[in-house]
């Protein structure tokens, strides 16, 4: 017995949530960047640049994240390199938002119709100055309510973070838990913390989508 | 290699052109000329290759052999370079293609800055004065989708317009328009041409095409069928051409 959930138990957990918070600004910023050069890479005019960027997509989407979380510790660790769980769990889940916003910006680049390009081609502009300029902003837009969509899915799989002996929300409500035992009660408030965090950017993402229809008929003439 | 076209040469000439989209043979020589200050229609009906023609001129389509010159420009040859092309050749599309994140204005004035390299207030009077000639002063800062279809098309002829190429081309530009929308649009080409603007026209508009046109060509099953001043569409001496004008489409 480890007596009664306290303010320092609670402290504990708030602790744990805010690495939690970090984990999700990390690993869309990281991801982000990364699945921006993976988006343009799929669309390449260079075969063999389609065809590696496209392994790499593959090859994350169908690896767990929990495989891929204890490959970034332990495979790293093995091969010499000693990571933090910090820096281990921030580059695995970097590398799998990477894969999954890649397939998504480059699905969106791909759904500006092909008349745009045609048309910025039309008036000489370069390949940089159509992407930059014409297709990029029409992309942006249509980008925007799934990437945010998918950043629901980011903060929960950094609980997973967990297994690394990363202390984020999800190890903290366990660690609280092997003192206290009282599993119903502390994970009813992790599932809480999580709700909270994700409930606002599931509203923005349904606003965007809402703007975005009554939006969608200006995008494409034709 | 890209020099400019000496005067006696024509700005567009086609020779010999094959292109096949797979097992289908889209074009199958096809020859013809423009001259500087011409008006060219290409008329058929579809199917007939008369759009992939007009686009092989700008290089959408790599052509599978023959020669095409544009403005001195050997458009056939793989390192020709498409820019340079560009920048000589305007071409506007049935769908008008405007961009639907920027203003009219910035439409217009994108290429120009992008491309030439020109001030950005030079550029905005280039705007105003090319959207005068299609009559659209006033739509300077209204975003595409509150424009008409009729506007919308004099729009994307006023961006292709502050280019200022040597020829232009037009992909069947009126089709996605009514009759009223067509009317305002033909006006617009029918004053480019009075100014002197080299130009080839897919159009079924055959009433226009013989109103403006220097020359016609007729395609049919990718060939060069027949070829002349506009009379031919009146008195035409091929079967094929007899029964295309036949069908209805000498309208006006």
């Amino acid at each position: 017995m480890g007596g009664h959930l306290n303010i320092n138990h609670l402290m504990f957990l708030g602790q744990g949530a805010l690495w939690t918070i970090a984990l999700s600004v990390i690993a869309p910023i990281g991801g982000g960047i990364v699945g921006f050069v993976i988006a343009l890479a799929r669309i390449s005019p260079l075969k063999s640049v389609r065809i590696a960027s496209g392994v790499y997509v593959q090859l994350i989407q169908g690896t767990p994240l929990l495989v891929i979380l204890f490959l970034g510790y332990f495979g790293l660790a093995a091969i010499g390199l000693k990571v933090s769980s910090l820096t281990a769990a921030g580059a695995s889940l970097t590398l799998y938002v990477a894969a999954y916003l890649g397939e998504i910006w480059r699905g969106c680049i791909q759904s500006v119709p092909k008349p745009q390009w045609e048309a910025a081609e039309g008036l000489a502009l370069s390949r940089t100055q159509r992407m930059m300029k014409v297709i990029l902003p029409q992309a942006i837009r249509i980008a925007t309510p799934p990437t945010v969509g998918f950043m629901v899915q980011i903060v929960k799989n950094t609980s997973l973070a967990s297994v690394v002996g990363f202390v984020e929300l999800m190890r903290s409500g366990q660690i609280v838990n092997n003192s206290l035992f009282e599993p119903f009660a502390i994970y009813a408030i992790i599932a809480v913390t999580y709700f909270a965090m994700c409930y606002p950017l599931s509203l923005f993402s349904q606003k965007l989508e809402r703007r975005m229809g009554r939006g969608r008929s200006n995008l494409a003439p034709a | 290699m890209q020099q400019n076209t000496p005067f006696s040469q024509p700005i567009v000439s086609l020779r010999d052109v094959q292109k096949s989209f797979g097992p289908l043979r889209v074009l199958d020589g096809v020859s013809f000329a423009v001259e500087r200050g011409e008006v060219l229609a290409l008329i058929g009906r579809s199917g007939s290759g008369k759009s992939t023609a007009l686009r092989c001129i700008d290089r959408f389509e790599k052509v599978d052999g023959g020669e095409i010159v544009v403005c001195g420009h050997r458009v056939d040859r793989p390192d020709v370079d498409l820019r340079a092309l560009r920048q000589d050749v305007g071409i506007v599309f049935q769908s008008y293609n405007l961009f639907p994140h920027l203003t009219i204005e910035q439409n217009i004035t994108l290429a120009p800055c992008a491309v030439k390299g020109i001030a950005k207030s030079r550029a905005k009077d280039l705007a105003r004065k090319v959207l005068a000639q299609v009559g659209l002063e006033e739509k300077l800062h209204a975003y595409p989708e509150q424009l008409s279809g009729g506007q919308q098309q004099r729009a994307a002829i006023a961006r292709s317009l502050a280019m200022q190429p040597k020829v232009m081309l037009f992909d069947e530009v009126t089709s996605a328009l009514d009759p009223e929308l067509t009317a305002e649009v033909l006006k617009v080409i029918e004053q480019l041409a009075a100014d002197g603007m080299t130009m080839v026209m897919v159009t079924h508009e055959m009433g226009f095409a013989k109103g403006i046109a220097d020359r016609i060509v007729f395609m049919h099953r990718g060939k060069v069928h027949e070829t002349g001043p506009a009379s031919i569409l009146t008195s035409p001496t091929t079967p094929e051409l007899t029964q295309f004008v036949g069908t209805g489409n000498l309208k006006s």
